[in-house]
């Protein structure tokens, strides 16, 4: 089926996403907001929504979580440091990483859930 | 009648990688106590901003959030530098952040303007060399 809201999980079985940490994966994808200056992020990113970024440090955590965006996906192949991954798994902040870049990326998550 | 419910957080100058700590417990705090998505959002967004401002441009401070039947006060002090020309610094994409601030995502001059827009009422006293001290109120309901 194309289109509906998905889970996390099911956008990674669809999609060319490896998951890197994915304490929470029965979320709802809502939608989605790509940005890396995180006060853009923080203004527009609605809940719900999986953010595409290429940003890496463990400030991405820290606004996933106050955003309570679905899912952090990482785009152009960026992962997260071991210790950024554990902040993430213990905030309960889903991190996927993809090699696509950041606009084909949006492309086919927005295929999937318009 | 009950004193109204008080937090008190620390923040540390020195330390990126903790800084947002505080926000993302009074967001959990909120949510234990009942207050809506929106409430929470507006609070947890709004003292980000400020608690990255203190780490950013002030070497750290404290924040205290006190939670009001009708509504949510957040005060952030600092003994930093204070703010030159708050009308400018009030400016969307106005920023003194450096080089190295804005690789990690900051310092888009886009926090003073988040913080207002996620407000109901925001105060700025600010003295040249002695410090900033930032007063938020969220509406409940
Ligand atoms: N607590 C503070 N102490 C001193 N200067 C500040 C403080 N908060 C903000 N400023 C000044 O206001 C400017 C705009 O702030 P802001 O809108 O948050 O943008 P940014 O933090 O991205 O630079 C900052 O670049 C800085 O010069
Ligand atoms: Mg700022």
């Amino acid at each position: 089926m194309i289109g509906g809201i998905m889970t996390v999980t099911e956008l990674l079985d669809k999609l060319p996403l490896r998951a890197l940490c994915l304490p929470d994966p029965d979320r709802d994808v809502t939608g989605g907001y790509t940005g890396d200056l995180l006060s853009w992020v923080m203004g527009s990113a609605q809940p719900g929504q999986a953010w595409v970024t290429i940003m890496s440090n463990v400030n991405v955590v820290a606004v996933a979580t106050l955003c309570d965006v679905s899912c952090v996906i990482l785009a152009q192949g960026v992962t997260l440091e071991p210790e950024v991954l554990k902040t993430a798994e213990s905030k309960l902040v889903n991190v996927l990483t993809s090699p696509l870049p950041a606009f084909e990326l949006c492309l086919t998550v927005g295929e999937l859930i318009r | 009648m009950t004193a109204p419910l008080r937090f008190h957080y620390d923040i540390d100058g020195e330390n990126f990688t903790s800084a947002g700590e505080a926000s993302v417990k009074v967001k959990k705090s909120l949510r234990q106590l009942g207050f809506p998505q929106e409430v929470i959002r507006r609070v947890a967004i709004a003292m980000y901003e400020g608690e990255i401002n203190m780490v950013i441009h002030a070497e750290g401070g404290w924040a205290e959030v006190t939670v009001y039947p009708d509504r949510i006060e957040i005060v952030l002090c600092d003994r930093g530098p204070g703010i030159k020309d708050v009308e400018l610094a009030m400016q969307a994409g106005y920023s003194t952040a450096p080089e190295q601030i804005r690789s990690l995502g900051f310092g888009a001059g886009m926090g003073l303007p988040n913080m207002k827009a996620n407000s109901d009422t925001m105060v700025i006293d600010t003295k040249i060399g002695v410090g900033t001290t930032i007063t938020m109120t969220v509406n409940v309901g």
